[in-house]
């Protein structure tokens, strides 16, 4: 079993991430929240699992879903909720919203919203790490979609080409928006895609967050050593609508018996009890990393609502071109 | 006449097509999923199946040329994307390709297809959701451009798109997706290459597109408690352009407007002011004027984008400038009628709840 503290770890970065966006989801409604916001409620282990492996100076990209590995990787939550709130404050000025969330300092360098899209830059970052001569890690985070751009093939190729310092994290939700994924894909698994181009690629259980954590570890170092890109699939499940606070199964594109037997797999919940069921924690314990969690949520909400608007710079040419 | 949405009219023309000729077949995300592409493509697949209405892989580019490839041989395509921003992965199949095959290889094999595609706007959509291309498209010889502002050119120009035997961009924006209108039952064509005079003036020209009819009739509400009589072209077609309806119109105010969403350097707007300014024949009395979105990229914060885009009062202001009459005036209508108009800049009308 792992350490006792490792695993206190991953449940406060599990419960944060799980707070924050019910909060968002709530807030939502208020209507001061004005871009779209894709939830990753339900896909949390994942980003946790893979981030705590990494180290603070290990650089991620994301995707529009991209608030979890946001703050996984230790991204400031006072700017990211002032991102999302369009504020000054936020850690892109208010000018990318909720898709477009960046902390430098934590090493989170990008998430952008079109499909396939930050993948390639996060490969040139790992390119640069390799040609530099550091031992800075990359992970990029995509969805099952992004396997049906040509890019992912061809980044899949240049990564193995170059033996480049890279993880590829592909979060396997079953869906693109509406559309199931045997609508879109052949029954091959999308890892086997990797492995074809020749680099280490597993898929596992996205919501077991040991597995997620004992299988990044072991690649992660892997990659480190210099062995070269590997390639993780996490199979999971979004429990809300693809972009926006609610539910909306009532729609009928999701197979109910998939649904439950997912929301039966949560994360957190699973989680939870496992750390109950081994007495690596109490409950009383557990109520007070809560508690800790739901106060930081509450100060950046303060803090995005109290922040000023941006004001519309007037030559924007400064916006534009880097000096 | 039946009265319908945006979104309606373009639905109608799918379904006429698909029913009147079975070469035609719509492909794209979730074309046949339970918002059918903003309900542009709801009920269609129930009705014509799953081999004409179908859903893709997240492969802009390949289905692009996968298009190509069925209209060389027999089919019509109509394919179709939710934001501009996502067409942007297929620029090599249109440019390279469809737009140049009829050309370069002798006048052959043609390219009859239509890419359907929708602006966003507001709710903070940002960077790469809200790009405003029809500069981009329209570029480029081989292809044609649409961007109809009513529901009764939507359908008809959705129809001649489809039934066009060259590759057709067909340009429809998120804000416009919920306007009503008129719209005929049959199956009638709006032609390509033809501009409408949406009203008739004598005091300037206003050129215009796609959403920014909506700013721009918004406008003329103010200009003509001024006494100002402007004169409203919608373009509808981009390409080829309507050159001869914009000189008529021109020669007749001696005044020219453009309004237009994409970003003003060597926009649209430009385009047409160069026209107007080659013509020998056109005599202009004051120097002539564009409204466009600025060049830098759309933000998502809402105090951003109030100020990133242009909107009727921004014209209303451009026109009293360009004809010397009454600021004060104006100033106070507008004054009026935005403390009677409080819906929030960033959606199209007060039900709108975004996401996207
Ligand atoms: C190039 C491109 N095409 C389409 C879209 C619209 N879109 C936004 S998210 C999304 C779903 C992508 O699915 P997946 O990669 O599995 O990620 P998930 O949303 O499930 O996390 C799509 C199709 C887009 N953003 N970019």
């Amino acid at each position: 079993m792992m350490k006792k503290q490792n695993l206190i770890s991953l449940y406060k970065k599990l419960i944060l991430i799980r707070l924050t966006e019910e909060a968002i989801a709530l807030k939502y409604q208020e209507r001061e929240i004005r871009c779209p916001v894709h939830l990753s409620i339900g896909q949390e282990a994942i980003a946790v699992g893979v981030c705590e492996n990494l180290k603070k100076d290990d650089i991620v990209y994301s995707t529009h879903r991209c608030h979890a590995h946001y703050i996984a990787k230790g991204g400031d939550l006072n700017r990211m909720m002032a991102e999302i709130y369009g504020k000054v404050t936020g850690c892109a000025k208010g000018r990318g919203g909720s898709m477009h969330l960046v902390d430098l300092e934590a090493g989170f360098w990008g998430a952008t919203p079109i499909v396939g899209n930050s993948l390639p830059v996060a490969l040139g970052v790992a390119f640069a790490n390799k040609l530099k001569g550091n031992k800075k890690a990359v992970a990029v985070f995509i969805g099952d979609g992004t396997a049906e751009e040509g890019v992912f093939h061809e980044c899949l190729n240049f990564a193995v080409l170059h033996k480049l310092p890279i993880l590829f994290v592909c979060e396997n939700n079953l869906f693109s928006v509406y559309t199931h994924l045997k609508e879109r894909q052949h029954t091959r698994p999308i890892y086997k895609i990797a492995e074809a181009h020749g680099m280490e690629a597993y898929q596992k259980d996205g919501n077991d967050i040991l597995e997620v954590y004992k299988i990044s570890s072991s690649i992660i170092d892997h990659i480190r050593k210099g062995q070269g890109p590997a390639f993780l699939e996490f199979m999971t499940y979004r429990h809300r609508e693809h972009c926006g606070p609610f539910y909306d199964d009532q729609l009928g594109y999701r197979d109910q018996k998939e649904v439950k037997y997912w929301l039966k797999k949560d994360p957190v919940t699973n989680f939870k009890k496992y750390l109950l069921d081994h007495k690596v924690i109490l409950e009383t314990e557990m109520e007070k990393i809560k508690k800790e969690a739901m106060g930081k949520i509450t100060r950046a909400l303060d803090f995005a609502k109290k922040s000023k608007f941006p004001k519309q710079e007037k030559d924007f040419r400064k916006l534009i071109y880097a000096k | 006449m039946q009265s319908n949405t945006y979104t309606k009219a373009m639905n109608e023309a799918l379904d006429s097509c698909l029913k009147k000729d079975k070469s035609v077949f719509v492909i794209g995300l979730g074309v046949p999923d339970p918002k059918g592409v903003f309900g542009a493509t709801s009920g269609l697949r129930k009705k014509y199946g799953p081999k004409r209405v179908m859903d893709m892989p997240v492969s802009e580019n390949a289905l692009t040329g996968v298009c190509i490839g069925a209209a060389i041989n027999g089919m019509r395509p109509v394919l179709t994307h939710q934001r501009v921003d996502f067409s942007l992965l297929a620029l090599d199949q249109v440019i390279n390709n469809a737009a140049k095959w009829y050309y370069m290889f002798g006048n052959q094999q043609s390219v009859p297809m239509v890419i359907k595609l929708t602006v966003g706007m507001g709710w903070g959509q940002g960077p790469q959701h809200s790009q405003n291309l029809q500069t981009l498209y329209a570029h480029i010889p081989g292809l044609k451009v649409v961007a109809p502002a009513t529901p009764r050119d939507a359908k008809g120009l959705i129809i001649s798109a489809i039934e066009d035997n060259n590759p057709v961009i067909f340009i429809d924006h998120r804000w416009l997706h919920e306007t009503f209108g008129p719209v005929p039952e049959d199956h009638y064509k709006v032609p390509i290459g033809k501009a409408n005079v949406i009203k008739k003036g004598s005091d300037i020209t206003i050129v215009s597109t796609s959403y920014m009819i909506i700013e721009t009739m918004k406008a003329l509400n103010l200009l003509n408690e001024l006494g100002i009589k402007p004169e409203v072209v919608d373009l509808r077609t981009l390409k080829p352009l309507d050159e001869k309806t914009i000189f008529n119109s021109v020669k007749k105010t001696g005044r020219l407007l453009v309004t237009d969403l994409s970003h003003r350097e060597f926009g649209v707007a430009a385009e047409i002011i160069s026209r107007v300014s080659e013509n020998p024949k056109i005599k202009l009395l004051t120097s002539p004027q564009r409204i466009t979105a600025p060049d830098f990229p759309a933000p998502s914060s809402p105090a951003l984008s109030e100020h990133y885009y242009p909107r009727y009062t921004d014209i209303a202001l451009k026109v009293v400038e360009m004809l010397e009459a009454d600021k004060d005036r104006l100033a106070k209508l507008i004054a009026k009628d935005k403390e009677s108009n409080k819906i929030p800049h960033d959606v199209p009308d007060d039900r709108f709840m975004g996401p996207f």
